[in-house]
């Protein structure tokens, strides 16, 4: 059902369609009002479920890596510092290959301290072997928080649903809302084949010796790959059920005859799209939305690439002492075609600078600026003068 | 699209404020965006919150920079640079304050609507909270969205007491501003514009 609502208070209500059986979370900006409305579904007696409140995101990630594999589906959210406290934890739970869905609200990282939107947090972990899918706006947000469930589930990976921070959890816009018999027709009851059962005892998570670890990593690199046809048959399925698609791996838009492209990944999308409306650019224009981060959608790309002559990628994070860091797989990626586009890599909105729509001339014009397109990468909203003359 | 900023301080319910307009804008079938901008998250620090209201649905997250409205919940924060930036040229202002729209305009050189909100607040709530009272004559002087409507949200949003005591308030705010009177505010510049061109021929 269409309703308004806040980002966050609809993420509650997708996860509680989910019926997840254990939560265990602890709050941080901009993440709280997710898990705080959780909680209020499971006072109310409108959810079933075990809340747990936990003395840190630690805690709340080894919790739900227990609860999972003790049989239960299980869920937490959280953003930037309090992801960093579950690195450990989160590729322990990814090594086991224990399925589960966590939110990320995306959110900048110290230091400098900042509250605000951008996607140093998920990217720093990027190698950690959980699925990463990302939403443009607070629909896909919902949607794929279910369809999240059902990928893990196929798969036995963990997912990760990235939303961007304020700019997602804090708006009110509206929603669909799909019903509990629509979600319930969708997504099985949980099942995980390696539950703990004390009648068959089994060993996870043990020791493995030089022989064999080599093997585990690589098996967990394939899966993660393999992961990429479930994340499109499950959108397929859910564009059966409901009549909406959130794009797979990838999409893009805009005209055919376009030799330029922006890729570009979050609730950016957005601003770009209204502003290729309302200010037109010169030339065609087509707009790239990378949903899935990782698996890495290297063919996706490449199909999605073709014909093009410069790709323009704009993002929220920096790998300090190397650049971007979606710019430079996009790079890698595009090097395979015959007649690979020239790649320009930019960030923008970092710590929750404001995105304005002129964003999209500016990426355009540095496309003629020698010096702009010869730099591999460069943060284009920057006030270089705010700077001391040797940081410049 | 019609873009609206809230400038207001922290505790003054700001985002509600934001929330109520877009959760009144989809009762009426249309698109509504609202968000904050949250700086220092403390009582008392001045606050903005955004809205966006549309016939389709609305792309663009960034900040509303050239607004076509603001509301403003203090007086005082029309002293700082900044709140008018970027207000559209027939851009109008409402305000809560204890002085008269006359007075507030001629010092800003803007159109300026004064409505004693806080002051009405605490007479009907026991609160001096502005946000509701200015909700109520906002939409009334806009015209945008009906008081029906906000009366519908905050059925949503609140209950008992609270609800009952706002339903009041906003019947009473409405009535202390000349309902419509900026609607159809282009076709009142237009004969503003008219009426100068004349003068100065």
């Amino acid at each position: 059902m269409l309703q308004a609502l806040e980002g966050s208070q609809a993420v509650a209500q997708a996860v509680a369609l989910c019926r997840p059986q254990v939560i265990a979370a602890y709050p941080i900006t901009p993440q709280t009002h997710i898990v705080e409305n959780i909680s209020k579904l499971v006072a109310d007696g409108k959810l079933q479920c075990e809340f747990v409140s936990v003395e840190s995101e630690f805690s709340a990630a080894s919790l739900v890596l227990g609860a999972a594999i003790a049989g239960s589906r299980a869920y937490t959210a959280t953003s930037s510092q309090g992801l960093l406290l579950m690195a450990e934890v989160l590729f322990n739970i990814a090594g086991l290959r224990v399925p589960m869905v966590m939110t990320c609200a995306n959110r900048a990282i110290s230091s400098p301290l900042s509250i605000w939107n951008d996607q140093q947090d998920s990217m720093s972990m990027r190698d950690c072997g959980w699925i990463q899918l990302h939403c443009a706006d607070n629909q896909e947000a919902v949607d794929t928080t279910i369809q999240a469930y059902l990928i893990a589930e196929r798969t036995e990976l963990p997912v990760m649903v990235c939303m961007d921070g304020f700019t997602l959890t804090h708006t009110l816009e509206t929603i669909d809302i799909p019903t509990s018999k629509q979600v319930d027709s969708y997504l099985p009851p949980y099942q995980f084949s390696r539950t703990l059962d004390p009648r068959n005892p089994i060993t996870l998570g043990t020791c493995v010796a030089p022989e064999f670890y080599s093997e585990a990593r690589h098996s967990q690199h394939q899966a993660l790959l393999k992961a990429q046809a479930e994340i499109v048959a499950v959108d397929q399925e859910w564009l059966a059920l409901t009549g909406r698609q959130m794009g797979g791996l990838l999409t893009v838009e805009g005209p055919a005859e376009a030799k330029v492209a922006i890729l570009s990944i979050g609730s950016v999308i957005g601003t770009l799209r209204a502003a290729l409306e309302e200010i037109p650019p010169p030339q065609p224009v087509k707009l790239i939305k990378l949903r899935a981060y990782r698996p890495f959608p290297m063919d996706a790309l490449k199909v999605a690439c073709e014909g093009l002559e410069e790709v323009i990628v704009l993002e929220r994070a920096i790998s300090p002492g190397l650049g971007g860091i979606v710019g430079l797989e996009v790079l890698a990626a595009l090097s395979e075609l015959p007649n690979p586009p020239r790649v320009h890599n930019f960030a923008a909105g970092l710590g929750g600078r404001d995105i304005p729509l002129t964003i999209l001339p500016r990426l355009l014009s540095a496309l003629n600026n020698e010096e702009t397109a010869s730099r591999r990468f460069s943060v284009i909203d920057v006030e270089l003068a705010k700077l001391p003359m040797e940081d410049r | 699209m019609i873009e609206i900023r809230i400038h207001g301080r922290g505790g003054q319910g700001n985002v509600v404020a934001a929330y109520l307009i877009a959760m009144a804008a989809f009762e009426e079938g249309r698109y509504g965006q609202a968000f904050p901008n949250f700086g220092a998250e403390r009582r008392g620090a001045p606050v903005m919150a955004f809205v966006r209201i549309a016939d389709k649905p609305i792309q663009q997250r960034n900040q509303v920079l050239a607004p076509a409205f603001l509301i403003v919940q203090d007086q005082a924060l029309l002293q700082i640079p900044g709140v008018t930036d970027g207000l559209l040229a027939n851009g109008k202002i409402l305000v809560n304050s204890n002085l008269t729209s006359a007075v507030i305009s001629a010092q800003l050189r803007k159109e300026v609507i004064a409505i004693p909100a806080a002051n009405l607040a605490k007479q009907v709530l026991g609160r001096p909270m502005p946000n509701t009272a200015l909700l109520a004559a906002f939409f009334s002087l806009t015209g945008l969205l009906s008081l029906e409507s906000l009366a519908k949200v905050l059925k949503h949003r609140f209950k008992d007491a609270v609800l009952e005591k706002n339903l009041q308030l906003i019947e009473q705010a409405a009535q202390q501003i000349q309902a419509g009177l900026w609607q159809r505010s282009n076709s009142n510049s237009t004969n503003q514009e008219e009426a100068v061109h004349a003068t100065s021929t």
